[in-house]
């Protein structure tokens, strides 16, 4: 049974459908990250989490009890809003406090509790401090501490950095998940910050356009994109638009381009992925397209000229066009590539990855 | 977030609501339009057919169209170069000016017109002023008719176009103008093509305030109009006479009118609709006028300003200490006492007038500030149970019922009321109000709530949506999310426009004058009685007390709402 677990949840705004059919699972003690460009949904599902929104259709379960319907003062979730919602009437204690208040705490216990969580964010003694007296990282503290007072039983996160400069951003996110380990959270986290994701959560969910396209481990979702979108959305990618050959073996995949006509082959586990004369992508990274001034041999091997390189200090990005076949490539160093020089491109299989649809 | 609250509740507050407007706004207009169809009983034109063939009431149409379009521009050329003055530049003496600006706002109409009469009436202190130093044998002017109504609607409305302008020209991006420049745009045309076209929506809401303010002058029109007819004053005239019907009549076309223009106006903002740039945006700077002539000029014209605007507030002021008699051909008084606030204070006859103004005022605004929680609660959180009753245009009824008091001139809240409530009716549930105490109350509430629920919804919309959800996910629930969150953000607002309904009510004079009785005689009416006496001290003295009152009270709602 899942700690948390939404079931075909949909929710329209007027004739637009935020969020379409989303089904995930969130096992406890998880870091579990919604990732995905901005209007894709993901803000809508956390609400709809939090209890804020109410879905169309679909139902959440918690725990293994429906809470759908159950308002979210009634749901226990603690949440950091984008733009903190601190209570601007009340000052960093009365804020923390909030939520402890609204549970009947005595008073020592409330102080326990406020100070211990101020402590865990590293605000201890800011307790008498007005809200708007904070800066924009200390005020972000106070929203987490007002989660976490409450003891939450799941930890709610809508893109909680965003609005923090970017050494505070990398800094806050390391702490953030730290903290959330110590105590033993589950928490959702809401972002369209790849890089953030990948850094924070322990499994990911991309979302685009309303409908969850892929979930998985980090490194999973980079690396084996199942989706064009995913592909495109996570990082650069070159997308190469092909066709399956007919000679081609149920293990190994041989595919011509259609810009550029270029035979390439690799791997190949589903037989059903690829069918025959249907055009397919074949996706590889940047980093991953080689290229070489000489010939060795290597599968996938092809003849190409460079036609730009943009410097970017440690990294170049070099695009080369191999006979109309426009291609990226990631490299460390430039030694000896020029614009207009021929050169070779090598697509190595095990890192050319097929594409859904 | 959806406020769940108890379907009961809303049912209490629904209930409530419907019954206020039902008895406060739809049957006394109602029962005015349909006896303006009426007479003896059965249903006719003939009260239309007989004031549309008079020439009189004909001539007060068009003459109170022509003053409230007249007065429209007149302001907008004072107000609106004014605004571009002092929010895009700064000198000598403009805070000191901005300060004053809005004075006019706050003087009662009533207490406005009799300082202007001291001030430049044909035996004010200008006229006779002049008179003396140029040893004329008459009075050098006569403040009467078009001339003198224009000059005090400027002087009382051009505030609207001023404090809208200025308010319009704060929220436009600095960095609009300075793409414009960069685009090679002069600083003229970046007036012309990039300033005023985003202005329209405040021009525009500043045309419909003093054309409906012009349309329901009463006092000015009353004390120095002259010869000019208008249909307040028509209005007014046909009831003193006795002519029930055809004030009724009058009424009506007055209505039509007022809320014709509110259409007209709204239907032609809605089309100028501008999106609001959500990128960040250069702060606005004021330019220092650099070159010592303009500098110069400036602040010349800032003075001027302050010293007009000033100058009929002094001169109450000075009136209000002359000693009875002691104020005939010469240019100042020349005997001062106290006797005249003595009088105020001592007389059993004043007292009883200003303790009737301020119970009356207080209930007025207290009932507003409790029905303004009211309608809020109810439009954010009566959906199914409205819906269900009054299908899916209810909140756009609820708000338009709510502003019809708002739109409609003081003479026509009276006289539907009065109509409404003359004697009481089991069938529709009616009571008898006129001659009672209560009249006064009720017009005053039914005139100014929707002052005091336009102050509660804009405290209400500046509260960020995200503090109720996250009290909800804190565990609040609706209702410790409004005690604890959403009514200490917002309660200083709805205080501040209660305050402000107090003291507009504590001077009010038109409607007052239609309908008042001895047992509630405001302090109003004092006012215009002393002044038919020739009690000039007397009468300047009620004047001051008012607009120490009001200040006053406009210091602590100002007070209250920076209070956050």
């Amino acid at each position: 049974m899942a700690f948390l677990s939404l079931k075909n949840v949909s929710r329209s705004f007027g004739s637009t459908r935020a969020v379409a059919d989303v089904s995930l699972d969130v096992a406890q003690g998880e870091f579990f990250g919604l990732l995905g460009p901005s209007g894709c949904g993901k803000t809508t599902t956390l609400r709809m989490i939090a209890g804020l929104e109410k879905p169309d259709s679909g139902s959440i379960e918690f725990q293994g009890s429906d809470i759908t319907n159950l308002p979210p003062e009634r749901r226990g979730f603690g949440m950091v809003f984008q733009n903190y919602a601190l209570f601007p009437h009340l000052n960093v204690f009365e804020n923390v406090a909030f939520g402890l208040r609204a549970r009947h705490k005595t008073k020592a216990e409330m102080e326990e509790r406020v100070t211990s969580a101020l402590e865990l964010v590293q605000l201890p003694g800011y307790g008498k401090r007005a809200v708007d007296e904070l800066s924009g990282g200390q005020q972000q503290r106070v929203a987490i501490a007002r989660a976490i007072a409450i003891e939450p039983a799941l930890l709610l996160f809508d893109e909680p950095l965003s609005n923090l400069d970017v050494s505070l951003r990398e800094e806050t996110r390391s702490e953030l998940r730290e903290l959330v380990t110590r105590l033993g959270l589950t928490a959702v986290y809401v972002t369209h910050d790849q890089e953030e994701a990948f850094a924070l959560c322990d499994r990911i969910s991309v979302m685009v356009g309303g409908k969850l396209m892929q979930t998985g481990r980090p490194r999973e979702l980079y690396e084996q994109p199942a989706e064009i979108s995913v592909a495109s959305f996570l990082g650069r990618n070159n997308l190469i638009k092909a066709m399956r050959l007919s000679s081609s073996k149920t293990s190994e995949g041989e595919f011509k381009t259609l810009e550029g006509e270029h035979t390439l082959r690799l791997p190949v586990k589903h037989e059903d992925l690829a069918p025959l004369n249907k055009p397919v992508y074949l996706a590889i990274r940047p980093e991953h397209v080689q290229l070489s001034t000489s010939s060795n041999g290597a599968t996938n091997t092809l003849p190409a000229t460079i036609r730009e390189i943009v410097f970017f200090g440690a990294t170049s990005t070099v695009h080369v066009d191999a006979n109309g076949l426009l291609l990226e490539s990631l490299v460390l160093g430039t030694n000896g590539l020029k614009v207009n020089q021929p050169c070779n491109v090598i697509l190595s299989p095990e890192h050319l990855t097929l594409l859904k649809n | 977030m959806k406020i769940r609250g108890h379907p009961w509740q809303s049912a209490a507050l629904l209930l409530i609501t419907v019954v206020v407007l039902l008895y406060g706004v739809v049957y006394p207009n109602l029962s005015v339009v349909v006896s303006s169809f009426q007479r003896g009983g059965g249903w006719t034109l003939a009260n239309y057919r007989e004031i549309l063939s008079q020439r009189v009431v004909i001539e007060s149409i068009v003459s109170s169209l022509g003053l409230a379009i007249g007065t429209v521009v007149l302001c907008a050329i004072v107000g609106v170069p004014l605004a571009f003055l002092f929010e895009r530049f700064t000198f000598p003496g403009r805070r000191f000016f901005a300060a004053l600006a809005a004075l006019p706002l706050v003087l009662p109409p009533l207490v406005g017109t009799v300082a202007f009469i001291f001030l430049c009436g044909e035996s004010g202190i200008l006229a006779h002023g002049i008179q003396n130093l140029l040893k004329l044998q008459n009075p050098p002017w006569r403040l009467r008719g078009w001339p003198a109504l224009l000059l005090f609607h400027t002087y009382t409305m051009y505030p609207f176009f001023y404090v809208l302008t200025g308010a319009g020209l704060r929220r436009i991006d600095a960095s609009l103008a300075e793409a414009a420049r960069s685009l090679g745009a002069s600083s003229f045309t970046v007036v012309r093509r990039v300033l005023l076209p985003q202005l329209t929506p405040s021009l525009l809401a500043a045309a419909l305030l003093t054309f409906m303010t012009s349309m329901a002058s009463f006092s000015a029109p009353l004390l120095f109009g002259g010869g000019v007819r208008m249909l307040t004053l028509e209005i007014f005239g046909a009831r003193q006479r006795g002519d029930f019907a055809m004030a009724i009549t009058e009424t009506v076309v007055l209505a039509v009118i007022s809320l014709a223009a509110l259409i007209v106006f709204q239907r032609y903002e809605g089309t100028r609709k501008f999106a609001a740039a959500a990128m960040k945006g250069a702060p606005r700077r004021r330019a220092n006028i650099g070159s010592g002539a303009a500098r110069v000029l400036a602040t010349i014209v800032a003075m001027f300003f302050a010293i007009v605007l000033v100058l009929p507030v002094a001169t109450l002021f000075l009136v209000s200490f002359a000693q009875e008699g002691s104020w005939t051909t010469q240019t100042l008084p020349v005997a001062y006492t106290f006797a005249n606030y003595k009088r105020l204070f001592g007389d059993a006859h004043a007292s009883e007038v200003f303790f009737n103004s301020f119970t009356m005022s207080a209930i007025a605004a207290a009932a507003a500030l409790v029905w303004s929680f009211c309608i809020v609660a109810l439009l954010r959180r009566g959906g199914r149970t409205a819906s269900r009753f009054f299908g899916e245009g209810w909140r756009r009824l609820l708000s338009l019922l709510v502003l019809v008091p708002w739109a409609l001139p003081g003479t026509v809240v009276a006289v539907s009321v009065a109509e409404a409530y003359g004697q009481s009716s089991a069938l529709l549930g009616s009571f008898v109000l006129v001659g009672t105490f209560w009249i006064l109350p009720v017009v005053y509430f039914l005139r100014f709530m929707p002052l005091v629920v336009r102050a509660l919804q804009a405290s209400m919309e500046q509260v960020d949506p995200t503090l109720e959800e996250a009290a909800g996910s804190l565990g609040a629930r609706a209702w410790q999310r409004f005690v604890r969150v959403t009514l200490p953000l917002v309660w200083p607002g709805a205080v501040a426009g209660g305050l402000l309904a107090f003291v507009i009510a504590l001077g009010e004079y038109v409607a007052s004058v239609l309908v008042f009785v001895p047992a509630n005689r405001p302090i109003s009416i004092a006012i215009a009685s002393e002044l038919r006496d020739f009690n000039l001290g007397a009468a300047a003295a009620y004047g001051v007390v008012l607009i120490v009152i009001i200040s006053i009270s406009m210091m602590v709602a100002g007070r209250l709402e920076r209070w956050r």
